[in-house]
């Protein structure tokens, strides 16, 4: 920029810096309840890497495509993908988009800019049908070869397609009363692209995936003039956690490529929710990340109150049980995955029985509040569903001052200075902070390279303003490191919730009355939390009607898996079930 | 020393097998297992030893707001006839997530006006998401959700679409399993009743004074 910005007099639309410095390049989105800009697809990658290199916004969190779609012929037509992204230095959203027609959906990719759009492009690809020109490996990820079109547009139709919106009303019609399973039997209820024999079907998709899997390990190949075995683990649950295959590539021992292969678990969680109303919703979130299920109500939650707005702004009450409950599914969540992650180093079990021990205790307390120990739905919008119940005070108090602190003790004391798990994790699974920065890598495993990014601090949400707690941070970036910043996190949650215990005041835990269909005006909003396995966010695009138009989840597991690869590589395949137990991942939330 | 670690870390075990032990002898005389004291015991924050609950000879006792399959509640008045609460007035069945809910309406054959009570009630336990949804949006506090979480059956096509008859349970059991809602909500009632039966006396009262202005006697009679 040559020129000196000059004193704004309040002119009516004075240019944004992005217009000034892309002129005709980018413009404004004008669509009331939108914020950021419409780039031109032609100038996308050129936009991009200015805003990287000269503004600074270095984390994108999320990728994803919207279908605006109508049948009249001079309704609005075609895909918009947008991006989020954030400066991991902190700070609010910067938000672009580039609309493409529907038929004609090639977007120029940007996985050269930031490694991390890499499944979140992929999986733009496959429910959308987006070709992300120059992507280096545009393969479906969730669904399989044998799937017929690109389940999210909003003109496609399953084989059995009941209404496209909820309430339904043909479920059961003329009061006869039939199970959904006798009207829609197994083997009619699935349809194939043109042309596809399922039962002459070779899996193409693998050949492909080896080509994949050859070329990111073509530096090994040339240098080593030796024969190479793909080994595949899984997708039978390699260690507990859930049905996951790993694809690897090995020279000896040595691991040359690595592709994660996914989406057994499939339920296209998102069309699920676009039929929902936003109500119906907040269960489908438990069922993401199942072990916290409380972080993704409270995603959702601030997401669609952000569109609300002032109407459905929680009271303090209800804002402090958030609160607990958020922090106490991390400790539930963090006991979890250190307890498996011992699992995966081969302490088969009783460090993950002595840490599940705590978590059934905090289970307790979600079963008395909200009804259920997993599947909690206990949020709503401007606040959470029912009081706490008697007595409940009094007992997470003891946990959170007593037998919390005593047990994480316990459990250091057990597990972090044992010489096997020092040299099992030790420099094991090193990521650089520039490299977790660039693949999107969110919670534990950016902190644990020394990023000191966490959303609760960087862009609060909710009252996180209010307590004091310490970010936590460690420099290796290693295994061990992934390890000892669950426990640190555990500590500095305990921390927060004897400050929110002291505090929480009286009254209210709804703002107004909990209406069992809820007005939401057009727009747009990202609302993001910091969730136990990192940052979970949710755009949602509403127009006003009785559900969402858009629903999208940024699931912290999935995106993290996007550096799975440059974890393992150049290590030992012995190395590669604990590298992945030190993510954290679910498989509700990968596969969604 | 190289293994320090490791001692430690086998401390820790030893202190917890022990443990395991030790509270057996503490409790001696007193029922560690198969009774509620013992159960709770190894619920609570001093819980140490044995921790497992071996169901289904011992169960955790479930918390009031427990939640699982719904039913429908239902009043007995003095002649010994069942009133539904429900009015299938259709709330339940439009925010019920799975949608699994479906409600057979009915109307007088005489009049032909609709009869509030539903004919039939269904729901799809397999499909039930167990959200508790039908119960906080009724309105007439005519669904709840049940304790009961044992519901296994030998034929799922044949039993797993509840019909009114399965799901109806009395009032009196929804007081048994929620009393602190249950009170909650007849206080609330009674409230309302209280509200009504005020306004309708001043209503009445208001009517009388200007019947008596006009020097007619019928209202007091
Ligand atoms: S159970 Fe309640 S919400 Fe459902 S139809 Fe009956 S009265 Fe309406
Ligand atoms: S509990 Fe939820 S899923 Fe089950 S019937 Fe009620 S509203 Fe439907």
């Amino acid at each position: 920029m040559s020129e000196q910005t000059p004193v704004k007099e309040a002119p009516a639309n004075p240019p944004t810096e992005l217009e000034k410095r892309f002129p005709g390049a980018v413009k404004r989105d004008e669509r009331p309840g939108f914020e950021g800009h419409i780039v031109e697809v032609a100038k996308l990658h050129e936009v991009a890497a200015a805003i990287r290199d000269e503004m600074g916004y270095d984390f994108l969190s999320s990728v994803t495509a919207v279908d605006y779609y109508s049948e009249a012929p001079e309704g609005e037509n075609f895909i918009e993908v947008v991006y989020h992204l954030y400066k991991s230095t902190g700070g609010g959203a910067l938000v672009y988009r580039v609309q493409v027609p529907r038929d004609n959906a090639v977007v120029p990719s940007l996985v050269d800019l930031y490694p991390g759009a890499d499944f979140q492009e992929r999986e733009a690809w496959d429910l959308y049908g987006v070709k992300f020109e120059g992507h280096p490996d545009l393969r479906r990820i969730l669904l399989w070869e044998g799937f017929a079109g690109h389940p999210m547009r909003k003109d496609w139709k399953e084989p059995y397609f009941e209404e496209d919106v909820k309430p339904f009303k043909n479920r059961w019609p003329e009061g006869q009363v039939y199970r959904i399973e006798d009207r829609n039997p197994v083997g009619k209820n699935v349809s194939y692209p043109q042309g596809f024999d399922p039962d002459g079907f070779q899996e193409t998709d693998d050949p492909r995936m080896y080509e994949s899997l050859e070329r990111s390990s073509q530096d090994f190949i040339e240098q080593i003039d030796t024969e190479q075995v793909v080994v595949n683990l899984g997708p039978q649950h390699p260690s507990t956690h859930g049905v996951f295959r790993m694809a690897v590539r090995m020279h000896g021992e040595t691991i040359v490529g690595l592709k994660p292969v996914m989406g057994y678990l499939h339920r296209n969680h998102e069309q699920i929710g676009e039929r929902n109303t936003w109500t119906m919703n907040m269960p489908f979130t438990d069922r993401l990340d199942y072990l916290s299920s409380m972080s993704n109500n409270f995603g959702y939650a601030l997401a669609v109150e952000k569109l609300i707005g002032e109407k459905a702004a929680p009271p303090e009450r209800a804002e402090y049980i958030r609160v607990i409950m958020a922090e106490l599914t991390r400790i539930s969540n963090h006991l979890w995955a250190i307890g498996f992650l011992l699992n995966d180093l081969g302490a088969f079990f009783t460090p993950a029985l002595y840490a599940i021990e705590e978590r059934e205790l905090i289970l307790d307390i979600f079963e008395a509040t909200a009804g259920s120990r997993m599947m909690c739905n206990y949020f709503r919008f401007g606040g959470v569903a029912r009081d706490l119940p008697e007595g409940i005070l009094p007992k997470i108090k003891d946990l959170v001052t007593d037998r919390l602190p005593r047990k994480v003790e316990e459990l250091d004391l057990y597990l972090s200075a044992n010489e096997l798990v020092r040299s099992r994790g030790e420099g094991v699974g090193v990521i650089t902070p520039e490299d977790a920065i660039a693949f999107s890598a969110a919670g534990p495993v950016l902190r644990a390279s020394g990023v000191p990014y966490d959303v609760r601090r960087a862009d609060p949400y909710s009252i996180y303003d209010r307590f004091k707690f310490d970010v936590t941070v460690r420099q290796h970036g290693d295994v061990y490191d992934r390890y000892m910043i669950r426990i640190d996190e555990i500590y500095q949650s305990l921390s927060i919730l004897r400050q929110a215990l002291k505090d929480i005041p009286e009254g209210e835990i709804m703002n107004g009355k909990n209406p069992y269909q809820v007005r939401v005006p057009a727009g747009e909003s990202y609302g993001r939390v910091e969730g136990p396995k990192g940052e979970l966010g949710f755009y949602i695009v509403s127009t006003g009607k009785a559900n969402p138009h858009r629903y999208h989840v940024r699931a912290p597991s999935f995106i993290n898996l996007t550096i799975l690869e440059k974890m393992c590589v150049g290590q030992k395949i012995a190395d590669v079930v604990v590298n992945l137990g030190s993510i954290d991942i679910v498989l509700g939330e990968v596969d969604r | 020393m190289y293994g320090i670690g490791i001692l430690k870390g086998l401390w820790v075990t030893l202190v917890h097998f022990v443990e395991t032990f030790t509270e057996d002898f503490r409790w001696i005389g007193r029922k560690r297992y198969y009774s509620e004291e013992g159960v709770a015991a190894r619920r609570s924050k001093d819980a140490k030893g044995i921790f497992t609950v071996q169901y289904p000879e011992e169960k955790l006792p479930v918390p009031e707001e427990f939640r699982f399959i719904p039913f429908l509640v239902y009043e007995v008045d003095e002649e010994g006839n069942k009133h539904d609460r429900c009015t299938s007035c259709g709330i339940c069945a439009k925010v019920c997530p799975p949608q699994c809910i479906w409600i057979v309406r009915t109307e007088d054959p005489v009049t032909k006006r609709p009869v509030p009570e539903p004919v039939d009630f269904f729901i799809d336990v397999d499909i039930c998401m167990n959200c508790g949804y039908c119960a906080e949006y009724c309105p007439f506090d005519a669904i709840k959700m049940d304790h009961d979480y044992e519901l296994a059956s030998y034929d799922r096509h044949a039993e797993h679409i509840y019909n009114k008859e399965k799901l109806s349970k009395p009032v009196e059991y929804y007081a048994s399993i929620r009393p602190a809602n249950y009170t909650r909500e007849e206080a609330v009632k009674a409230a309302e009743e209280a509200k009504k039966a005020e306004a309708a006396a001043a209503k009445a009262a208001a009517a009388a004074a200007t019947a008596q202005a006009s020097g007619g006697e019928q209202a007091a009679s």
